[in-house]
């Protein structure tokens, strides 16, 4: 069950339905996911639900990058307090020991925008 | 009069120091015992004689003391218009002018002095004046209306400010004075003659060792004679040739008189030979010397309330010190200046090209600071005056080489806050050491520059003197610690706000992509995006949810909304002025009513609605637009509300129709996007219902215009509004606001409400008036265009935003599921309305809800 989700997923708009650096929330398998889009057009989705604020409302957050050793990282600020979360592995930069939840996804060749399941591991950079 | 009943004591004089008396004996309980019946010959209640100068620009209700005219204790009365003409310190009692006879048990004299008229010839004709009162200065300035040629007998510190008055008034004004320079009494020879470049330069004629022998003229001033020199054409005469004790009153009842004039009193200020009789401020002469300056007096006044309660306060003297800014010209003088202490030396530093004169009175063995002259650059008083030794005070020891005192940075020297030991007293108003200071900014400390420190510890916030000292202070420090005050926005931008501002001006951008690649690195946050956001709406007055600078705008920007703690919004349409109608209330708790909405009175005279979900804000505001609300702005950093007061269409007190302009202001400045958000106020009188002098600008209504007042705070570090320019027509008012608000927008720093920022702004409130009322920078024209671009740009963001399917598309509650409410949001009753309720983590839908692409 979970593994045929994990290649399918579920499709949740176009990419073009999400701003540049910015934001929409979808429904996944009952889950509130943002899904967030970077400056390069990479997609990030991540728990919309904010673990400080306690609302599910970060996919209305600014995007942006953080320099971290040098890499600049993919972040999203949350709306309410502004802690900021690393899109790639949903840890908190203001606070290593905070994360939130990241699902797999993909932009299909024609535009459309997949989230499949949450990742349970360091996810591999792609 | 018999002990059991109350007393009364007799003021005459309601001036500066006639008027501190009552003040301090209202708040120290003097009244429990005495009835207070005060005596001014003035037809106005006490004002600001030391600014006297202003008058012209900021009109009498700004320069009162008394706003109201009277006190809020029923217990004292004040009878303006009223001259004692006589009093009786045997029968104990005054008689006015009208014949009527007051007895009383303690007389104050508060009689001031009044300016001395050499006895030449001609002195009572037509056009000549003296400068002391409002009265004199509303005759000057009738009498410079036909006239041409201005001149002033006197080179002294009130001639001096008779002399700018006079040229102010656009008069060629000339300066006679009998010494051979310039305020002979506080500074030397070479003192005097940089201060004399200085006024020349200011187009004013100096004539110096020149003794006036006579008015000249028939029916009417004609000019000036002089002592072996041509004689000068003047057709107005003002003369400023010292004061004298107004003591006639006290010498026709027989007290003792100081020899050189002045009610002789003892340390408390009780007559010498009357025990009844008091004498404060500059008709007294305690120990037989008369003090010609405020300060004192109100000491005076104060030790008098305290004996008068059988405290035990006295009255020793007063340092004479004195910095003032003439004709934008510093000059200080302080301590013995004049280097009368046996074998003194002088330290000497004079830039004749920069204007600047600065001298140092040092002892023999060169380790105690005795006194000094500053003559254009008064920046150093600050740091000096607690160094300065006396007899009862040793001061602070000098550093090895003092001259490092007064010389320039570029050569050596610095405002030197280093070389003062902490203890040594920085701020003398507030009482704050160096070592106050630097624990502020220290690691421990809370603040990171000048102005924080003046918030926090209140050193440069009430006369301001001391604030280039601060400033030194906190750079030495960091200098010191190898720390450097980094003002760049973020990680993305090495650029302060105002940088950035002139920068994106001068480029004409109008997208963050522009700006990061010219100017900054990687892809910004949430510091330095809603600053772009900013810029760019002040400048293109575009709409916020517009293309891609959508994605910069601030959590609640973004939304037109007020984000809550539980994701829901806030609601608050604009009530202009906080006046509306039965109807539109109605539709506003219809409205509330439909969606559920809680609802409360805002502090800001409005009404806010919360708990809307993101995808009922549409819905809601197409109610609201429809009943003809617009967007309140209260997510904006912009114009929140301008507040008022009912005023003159039905207070009884109003003398102005302070909800009109009130109104008007709002709507000229909705949607205005500034540094941090804007409020206004405007009150219909003095008694300021509106409490406009707590916003960003306040407006207090006169009886022959406006007062406009700036940088008012409320929040957690509050401030008092102050006093911009006053009495103006609603044109030039709104012309000093456009102008005032442009600048603020263009300079201030990120979220830096007006206060802080007047404040960080070298000259402070002095320079804000420079900019905006003087012009100095030739910017007035621009700001005021900016503002009419604005003004002429205007559009409800609300309105625009439900006509437009693009913008609407993000008010959805999921991308995939529109008609899904999000399950996190819900409520709880409280008090009747419906509250938050607290999240208990993220919710799990059951899967039983269809899910598909839309
Ligand atoms: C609703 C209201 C309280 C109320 O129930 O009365 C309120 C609510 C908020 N205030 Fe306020 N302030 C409200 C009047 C005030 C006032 C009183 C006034 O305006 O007369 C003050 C002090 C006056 C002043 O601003 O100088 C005030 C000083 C602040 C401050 C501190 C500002 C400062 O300079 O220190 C903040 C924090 C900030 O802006 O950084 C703040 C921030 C906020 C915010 C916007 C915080 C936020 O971003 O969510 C609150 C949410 C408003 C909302 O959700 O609609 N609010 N706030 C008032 C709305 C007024 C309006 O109609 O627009
Ligand atoms: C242009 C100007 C600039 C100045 N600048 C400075 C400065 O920079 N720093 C500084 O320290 N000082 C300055 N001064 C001096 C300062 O104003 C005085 O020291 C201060 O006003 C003294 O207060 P007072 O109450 O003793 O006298 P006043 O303020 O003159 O008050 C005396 C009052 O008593 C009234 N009165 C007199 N006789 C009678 C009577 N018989 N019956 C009823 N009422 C009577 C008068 O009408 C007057 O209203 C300046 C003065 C002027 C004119
Ligand atoms: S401030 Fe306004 S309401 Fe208050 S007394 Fe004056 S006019 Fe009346
Ligand atoms: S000396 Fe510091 S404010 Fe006056």
């Amino acid at each position: 069950m979970t593994s045929t989700r994990e290649e399918t997923g579920t499709r949740v708009c176009r990419l073009a339905d999400i701003e540049v650096e910015g934001g929409v929330v979808a429904l996944v398998d009952g889950e509130a996911v943002a899904v967030l889009r970077t400056y390069d057009d990479e997609v990030f989705a991540v728990s919309n639900y904010d673990p400080v604020g306690r609302a599910s409302v970060l996919s209305r957050g600014i995007i942006g990058t953080r320099q971290i050793d040098g890499v600049d990282v993919p972040f999203v600020a949350s709306p309410l307090h502004k802690q900021g979360y690393d899109l790639r592995t949903g840890v908190c930069l203001d606070d290593p020991d905070t994360r939130i939840p990241t699902y797999a996804a993909r932009v299909s060749a024609d535009g459309d925008v997949w989230v499949g399941a949450k990742e349970l591991h360091e996810p591999e950079c792609d | 009069m018999m002990a059991h009943l109350r007393h009364r004591l007799v003021v005459v004089g309601h001036g500066m120091v006639g008027h501190r008396f009552v003040q301090a004996a209202i708040e120290r309980g003097l009244t429990e015992t005495h009835d207070i019946v005060v005596l001014g010959e003035e037809p106005r209640a006490a004002y600001d004689r030391v600014a006297l100068t202003s008058y012209f620009e900021v009109g009498d209700d700004a320069l009162s003391l008394l706003p109201l005219g009277a006190y809020d204790d029923p217990r004292v009365e004040l009878r303006l218009e009223s001259e004692v003409v006589a009093m009786d310190a045997v029968e104990q009692t005054v008689t006015l002018a009208d014949g009527e006879t007051l007895a009383y048990d303690q007389l104050v004299l508060a009689t001031g002095a009044a300016p001395f008229v050499p006895p030449i010839e001609g002195r009572d004709l037509p056009g000549c004046f003296v400068y002391r009162t409002i009265e004199d200065l509303e005759a000057i300035r009738e009498a410079a209306e036909g006239a041409r040629v201005g001149a002033v007998i006197g080179g002294g510190l009130l001639g001096l400010e008779a002399a700018k008055a006079l040229s102010d008034l656009g008069l060629e004004t000339h300066v006679v004075e009998m010494a051979p320079r310039l305020m002979a009494v506080q500074v030397d020879d070479a003192g005097g003659a940089t201060l004399r470049r200085h006024v020349e330069d200011l187009g004013l004629r100096v004539h110096t060792g020149a003794t006036t022998t006579a008015v000249l003229g028939d029916d009417h001033v004609t000019g000036l004679g002089l002592e072996d020199a041509e004689p000068i054409a003047a057709d107005v005469v003002v003369f400023s040739a010292g004061i004298r004790p107004r003591d006639a009153l006290a010498r026709a009842a027989g007290l003792d008189l100081a020899e050189r004039g002045g009610v002789l009193v003892d340390e408390q200020g009780r007559s010498t030979n009357h025990p009844t009789v008091w004498a404060i401020g500059e008709c007294a002469a305690p120990g037989g010397r008369m003090y010609g300056l405020v300060a004192p007096g109100y000491t005076m006044a104060e030790v008098a309330v305290d004996a008068l309660l059988g405290g035990s306060g006295a009255f020793t003297g007063a340092d004479m010190s004195t910095k003032l800014k003439l004709m934008g010209v510093d000059v200080a003088s302080f301590g013995d200046a004049f280097a009368t202490t046996p074998d003194s030396l002088e330290l000497v530093f004079s830039d004749a090209v920069a204007g600047i004169y600065k001298k140092l009175v040092v002892s023999d063995d060169g380790t105690r600071l005795l006194g000094g002259i500053l003559v254009g650059d008064a920046t150093a008083y600050g740091l000096l005056r607690p160094m300065v030794a006396t007899d009862t005070n040793p001061g602070i020891p000098l550093p090895a080489n003092p001259e490092e005192l007064i010389l320039p940075a570029s050569r050596g020297g610095g405002t030197g806050g280093v070389v003062l030991p902490d203890e040594a007293q920085v701020c003398s108003c507030n009482d704050v050491t160096k070592g106050q200071i630097t624990a502020a900014v220290a690691d421990g400390g809370t603040c990171d520059s000048p102005g924080c420190v003046t918030a926090c510890t209140a050193a440069g916030a009430t006369c301001g003197s001391c604030k280039p000292l601060v400033k030194s202070i906190v750079e030495d420090y960091f200098t010191a610690q190898g720390r450097s005050v980094d003002r760049s926005l973020c990680e993305h931008f090495a650029l302060t706000r105002q940088e950035l501002f002139e920068v994106v001006a001068i480029h004409q951008y109008t997208s963050f992509d522009q700006i990061v690649a010219g100017h900054g690195r990687g892809r910004g946050c949430d510091v330095c995006k809603p600053v772009v956001a900013s810029i760019l709406a002040t400048q293109l007055n575009g709409h916020v949810l517009e293309g891609a600078n959508r994605t910069l705008q601030d959590t609640n920007d973004a939304y037109l909304a007020n984000i809550q703690r539980n994701g829901t919004y806030s609601v608050v349409p604009r009530i202009p002025g906080g006046e509306i109608t039965p109807e539109k209330l109605v539709v506003i708790g219809e409205v509330a009513r439909d969606f559920g909405l809680y609802t409360k009175i805002t502090g800001g005279q409005r009404i806010d609605l919360f708990g809307a979900r993101v995808e009922e804000l549409p819905l809601i505001w197409r109610r609201l637009v429809d009943a003809g609300f617009e967007s309140g702005h209260a997510y904006g950093k912009s114009l929140r509300t301008v507040k008022s007061c009912v005023g003159s269409t039905w207070c009884r007190y109003g003398v102005q129709d302070s909800v009109q302009l009130a109104i008007d202001l709002e709507l000229r400045y909705r949607g205005l996007r500034s540094p941090h958000k804007l409020k206004g106020g405007v009150s219909g009188c003095a008694r300021e219902c509106a409490e406009a002098r707590s916003k960003d600008f306040g407006v207090i209504a006169t009886e022959k215009g406006w007062n406009l007042y700036v940088g008012g705070n409320g929040g957690a570090t509050p401030a008092h509004a102050r006093l911009l320019a006053g009495d103006l027509d609603t044109e030039t008012l709104v012309r000093y606001l456009d102008r005032f608000l442009m600048y603020y927008i263009r300079t201030a720093d990120r979220l830096q409400r007006t206060a802080p920022w007047v404040d960080s702004l070298d000259g402070g409130l002095d320079r804000v008036r420079e900019v905006v009322v003087d012009d100095a920078l030739g910017l007035g024209a621009e700001l005021e265009a900016a503002m009419a671009t604005h003004v002429g740009g205007y559009f409800d963001e609300w309105k625009a935003t439900i006509e437009d399917p693009d913008k609407l598309a993000r008010f959805v509650s999921f991308v995939n599921a529109p008609d899904v409410p999000d399950p996190h949001i819900s409520f709880r009753d409280e008090r009747g309305q419906a509250v938050p309720e607290d999240s208990a983590g993220p919710v799990l839908l059951g899967a039983t809800i269809p899910v598909g692409a839309p």
